[in-house]
C-alpha cells in the first residue's frame, strides 16, 4: 500500500493542471468583491467561510444585483444542488471513512477536487485512497486562497481590458464539457440559460438562477421520459 | 442582514450541501430514475451563472453586436466537444477571446 502522502502528493500532482483556470478566476474574484463594496476583510472571508467559486459568484452576482439576503442564500443553496448528484457518485468510496475525516472533507470538496479524485477513487481500493481527495482539495484551497488574496491587493491594478472576468463563465462551460454530446443535455443547457439571460431583467427578486435550474430540471424530468420510453 | 451574516449563512448552505454529500448521502437512497434525473443537474444550473455572464453587460442590458464573449464561447464549446477536456476548453476560450480583442 502506497503511504498516506504519497496518495497525497498523487491528488496535488492530478489537481494542478485544472488549477490554471483557478488562477484568474480567483484573481477576479478578490477583484469584483472589492469593487462591488465588500471590504478586504469580508472578501478574504468569503474565500475562507464559503471556499466555492460558484457559491462566491453567485453571491456576488445577485449581491450587486440588489437581492435580499434571502434570495442570495437559496440561490447559492440551488447552485449546490449539484452536491447531492455528486454524493450519489461518490459516497460508495467514503462510506467507512470516520466522521472526523467527512467533516473535514466536506470542506474541500469543490468541482475540481471531485471531477480528478472521483477518477481516482473509481479506480484504486487501497484504504487511504481519500488521502487523494484532501491533497487535490488543499491544493485548490491555497490556490485559491492565495489568488483572492492577490485579487484584493492589485485590484484596479489589473487592467480591465484583459477581461479576466471572462474567466467566470468559462470555468462553468468547461464543467459541462462531457455534457455536450448529449442531446438532452443540451436542450436543457439552452433552456436554463435563455430563461436566466432573458429573465434576468424581469423574474422578480432576481430569482433568474433558481427559476432557470428549476425549469431544466423539469425539462429534464420530461424529457427524459418522452425520449427513452 | 450585514454582510458577514450574509458571507457565513452562504458559507453554511455551501458545506451542509457537501457534507451531506459524503456523509447523509447513500447510492441506495436513490433509485436508478431519480439518479438519471439527478445527472442532469449541472446542466440544469451552470447555464444560469454561463449565459447571462456572457450575453449581458453589467446593466443587465443585451450586448449581441461585436460581442467578442459569444464568439470565444463557442469556440470554447467546440474544443470541449471534441476534446472533452476541461482544460483544452477554458485555454481555447480565453486565447480566441484575447486573439478578438487584442488582435483584431
Amino acid at each position: 500500500m502506497k503511504s498516506n502522502f504519497k496518495v497525497f502528493l498523487k491528488g496535488i500532482i492530478d489537481v494542478s493542471p485544472l488549477m490554471i483556470p483557478v488562477v484568474p478566476f480567483g484573481l477576479i474574484f478578490g477583484v469584483l468583491a472589492i469593487d462591488i463594496g465588500f471590504s478586504p476583510l469580508e472578501t478574504m472571508g468569503m474565500s475562507l467561510i464559503v471556499f466555492g467559486g460558484a457559491s462566491q459568484i453567485v453571491l456576488l452576482q445577485l449581491f450587486s444585483g440588489g437581492a435580499s439576503s434571502l434570495v442570495i442564500i437559496s440561490s447559492v443553496g440551488a447552485v449546490n444542488s449539484r452536491h447531492l448528484l455528486y454524493g450519489a457518485v461518490v459516497s460508495e468510496h467514503l462510506s467507512d471513512l470516520k466522521l472526523v475525516w467527512k467533516i473535514i472533507i466536506s470542506y474541500f470538496l469543490i468541482d475540481q477536487a471531485f471531477a480528478i479524485s472521483n477518477e481516482y477513487l473509481k479506480r484504486n481500493e487501497n484504504k487511504n485512497r481519500y488521502f487523494h481527495l484532501v491533497g487535490a482539495g488543499a491544493t485548490c484551497w491555497v490556490i485559491w486562497q492565495s489568488t483572492t488574496f492577490l485579487g484584493i491587493i492589485l485590484g484596479a491594478a489589473i487592467p480591465e481590458k484583459l477581461g479576466l472576468s471572462f474567466a467566470v463563465p468559462l470555468t462553468f462551460l468547461a464543467l459541462l464539457v462531457n455534457d455536450f454530446r448529449k442531446l438532452i443535455n443540451v436542450i436543457i443547457i439552452i433552456i436554463s440559460g435563455l430563461v436566466a439571460t432573458l429573465g434576468y431583467n424581469y423574474i422578480p427578486f432576481k430569482a433568474y438562477i433558481i427559476i432557470a435550474a428549476l425549469l431544466g430540471l423539469i425539462s429534464a424530468i420530461i424529457l427524459t421520459k418522452i425520449i427513452k420510453k | 442582514m450585514s454582510n458577514w451574516a450574509l458571507i457565513i449563512y452562504c458559507g453554511l448552505i455551501t458545506y451542509l450541501t457537501r457534507f451531506s454529500m459524503i456523509a447523509l448521502i447513500k447510492k441506495e437512497m436513490f433509485n436508478d430514475r431519480i439518479r438519471e434525473v439527478l445527472s442532469y443537474v449541472p446542466s440544469a444550473i451552470f447555464p444560469a451563472i454561463i449565459f447571462p455572464a456572457i450575453f449581458l453587460d453589467n446593466t443587465g442590458s443585451f450586448i449581441l453586436e461585436g460581442n467578442p464573449k459569444i464568439i470565444a464561447a463557442i469556440i470554447a464549446t467546440i474544443i470541449g466537444i471534441f476534446s472533452r477536456s476541461i482544460i483544452a476548453t477554458i485555454f481555447s476560450g480565453l486565447a480566441s477571446y484575447w486573439f478578438i480583442i487584442f488582435v483584431i
